[in-house]
């Protein structure tokens, strides 16, 4: 699917928010970089996860695909249209093809409302008429995301979390779009419900053939649902390939950290991947590092880490679309400093 | 989970806890079980609605006494909770026992700040003065690695991230160096790497103290990294328990095994769909009848007599391990072999 044109091109973007400070006057004293400089394209039909930890920037990013909020620099493309400045006006008929789905199936559904307004609202707003009625609409994408038509009537509170999301995903479908950006679509329901949900959305992206910029923390079910895996941290992009290059020969080292900190569910005597353990926190967005972003937490930073940022590139090895930005990337096998490396049988 | 002769550090009994709300009595609660000893962590796993946070208020004492009916035995260090007194509680909460709760944000009051709510638990339980109780705060800060704790001691909750808020969190709840620390979800909001430092922070603590812990969670995988012994809850029962080893390596209840088979892993296949469990956690108002679990249970119809929705199945422990399920062990061995096969 490369090479053709991409249904979303995403060339620099940038979003910094400024920080107002002073008295009497107030003025911009400085700026979080929330995110800064993201190159990616997502194809027609495709899934591509976004990863990253809380601050490095993937809902911004959401939402600037998405232009609920305005970007600061760079360029954002949908279906070779720029839509980085777009007005209002533009926007809309771009709106109704690009839709979300929120992390937080109490908080995104209006509770004074029926389920069948709040799936209808978006043809309303759109003047959308369906055969058959607006209504007839709703109940099929009721019963497309497994919830009985008969519930058209209810209000939101009437539903478990599982069913709320669900809501959430008919409402992204009123409008049949082309890009669904689903930001943490799952986290907020119980394990045995998260299945059912991510298998809905997964039915959904290959039977209705609509690209996903999927967003979420967890990495194995990034895995299970994304064709494509962008790891970001603090407001870039480190590393971009394909599932399984990503996951099973990740060059950045911390992409290498972010999977072997991810606890999995068995009790086999050697652990799959060797523990990383990376220490403190994400830095401030306000004041990121020099150079690279990572290496005030990386174990292999050097000199030149801190004075020239890596650019997103196919370093020596890698497969083609698989882009790293590391000055030192990692190859399999290599043994991190024991500094930062903690031993698991020790820590049991 | 030894049934030893000699009394566990906490011991529960048969524990019930039921609420009377406008609409019927809730079962948060009915019939647990469990020993925790020194130094050993008891992972409790469960949907929302399991009854697994019910059960450590409880213990706590944090229950709303007005409207909670309680029956069976909390014995910490051999002192009887469920009847004991508001200020005898209050004594051993945030001294002896203590609890990290899943919200650090909703938890800590955004009008005062850090050091100080941390220095309060310390200040009520040995009686030290303000400046001691902050560099305490300090000292803790620094021990659940916040950086600066010094400058950060007087910032408030919205000024720290979520992982450092879940530090604080810790901080507050391990000031008084208490025994108990009953931790409810204290890892969910937070980031894997930053989760796998605060799972690692507990272990410390756990060694250096010898606390217990009830480290309650709905994520199987972070059961295996920390708990010593597992104990799965569903609508209000615990369904399943055993050493973390055999819970997860030869789960013996459906809900386990449902569990353990709807999880993505980092390593299984990616172009089958997840089985997940069908339905969704029973309501506790008017749970279902025999197994709680049975609607969404895909073996009930192998157990014959419609045991499963009229029949209570018996929780049989035998040396720590046991499950709560009508199918035989053979079924069981039979069923499960395949789903094994199909993890994901």
């Amino acid at each position: 699917m490369s090479n053709t044109n991409p249904l979303l091109d995403v060339t620099g973007l940038t979003k910094h928010f400024p920080v107002k400070g002073g008295f009497p006057i107030r003025r911009t004293v400085g700026a979080v970089q929330a995110v800064d400089g993201l190159d990616f394209q997502v194809n027609e039909g495709e899934a591509l996860g976004l990863v990253g930890e809380s601050g490095c920037g993937k809902s911004t990013t959401g939402r600037l695909i998405t232009r609920l909020l305005e970007p600061t620099g760079g360029k954002i493309s949908y279906r070779g249209q720029d839509i980085t400045h777009a007005g209002r006006k533009e926007l809309a008929p771009v709106r109704s093809e690009i839709q979300m789905i929120f992390q937080d199936p109490y908080a995104s559904l209006n509770p004074r409302q029926t389920v069948g307004k709040i799936i209808s609202g978006p043809m309303e707003i759109n003047d959308i008429n369906p055969e058959g009625g607006r209504e007839k609409r709703v109940r099929e994408l009721l019963e497309i995301v497994g919830l009985n038509p008969e519930h058209y009537n209810r209000f939101p509170h009437e539903f478990s979390g599982g069913q709320r999301q669900r809501i959430g995903v008919a409402r992204a479908l009123a409008l049949e779009p082309k890009l669904i950006v689903a930001d943490e679509p799952v986290s907020a329901l119980d394990v045995s419900i998260q299945a059912q949900v991510v298998n809905l959305l997964q039915k959904v992206q290959q039977e209705l053939g609509i690209a996903f910029v999927f967003i979420a923390h967890d990495l194995a079910v990034v895995r299970h649902f994304s064709q494509r895996v962008a790891v970001m941290y603090l407001g870039k992009i480190v590393e971009i390939a394909d599932r399984d290059d990503l996951y099973g020969n990740p060059r950045h080292p911390y992409t290498k950290a972010l999977l072997s900190a991810v606890p999995e569910a068995t009790v086999d005597e050697t652990p799959a991947r060797e523990r990383i353990r990376l220490q403190g926190d994400v830095p401030s967005p306000l004041n990121p590092p020099s150079g690279c972003r990572f290496r005030t937490r990386c174990w292999k930073a050097t000199e030149k880490c801190a004075t020239e940022a890596p650019p997103l590139v196919q370093v020596e090895g890698n497969k083609p679309g698989h882009l790293t930005a590391c000055h030192y990337p990692e190859t399999e096998g290599t043994i991190p400093a024991p500094r930062l490396s903690k031993d698991p049988q020790a820590a049991a | 989970m030894t049934s030893t002769d000699q009394q566990a550090f906490l011991s529960v009994r048969d524990l019930k806890v039921h609420f009377s709300t406008e609409d019927g009595i809730v079962k948060a609660v009915d019939g647990l079980s469990f020993d925790l000893e020194k130094g050993k962590t008891l992972g409790i796993v469960g949907e929302s609605g399991s009854g697994k946070s019910v059960t450590n208020l409880t213990i706590l004492g944090l229950h709303d006494r007005h409207r909670t009916a309680i029956d069976g035995e909390i014995l910490l260090d051999g002192k009887e909770l469920t009847t004991a007194r508001e200020s005898e509680l209050e004594k051993l909460r945030g001294n002896k026992m203590a609890m990290i709760f899943q919200d650090a944000l909703a938890s800590l009051s955004p009008y005062h700040t850090i050091g100080k709510q941390i220095g309060e638990t310390y200040r009520k339980h040995t009686g030290a003065s303000k400046s001691e109780a902050r560099k305490r705060a300090i000292e803790m800060l620094r021990r659940v690695g916040i950086p600066q704790p010094d400058m950060r001691v007087d910032d408030y909750p919205h000024q720290f991230s979520g992982g450092m808020r879940q530090r604080a969190m810790i901080a507050m709840a391990l000031v008084c160096d208490p025994e108990l620390l009953i931790a409810d979800e204290p890892t969910t909001a937070l980031d894997v790497t930053v989760q796998a430092q605060i799972m690692d922070l507990l272990k410390d603590l756990q060694q250096e103290f010898g606390t217990a812990i009830v480290f309650i969670t709905h994520d199987l995988g972070v059961i295996a990294d920390i708990a010593d012994d597992v104990l799965v809850m569903y609508g209000g029962r615990c369904v399943e328990r055993g050493t973390k080893e055999e819970v997860l390596r030869t789960p013996q209840h459906p809900y386990t095994v449902g569990l353990l088979s709807s999880m993505p892993s980092l390593d299984g296949p990616v172009d089958v769909p997840l089985s997940p469990i069908p339905g969704s956690p029973p309501s506790l108002l008017n749970p279902p009848s025999g197994c709680r679990f049975h609607p969404r249970c895909t073996f009930a119809e192998k157990v014959p007599g419609g045991l499963c929705s009229t029949e209570r199945p018996l929780l049989k422990v035998e040396a720590g391990r046991g499950s709560a399920c009508h199918l035989t062990l053979d079924q069981r061995q039979e069923f499960f072999a395949d789903l094994a096969a199909t993890r994901h």
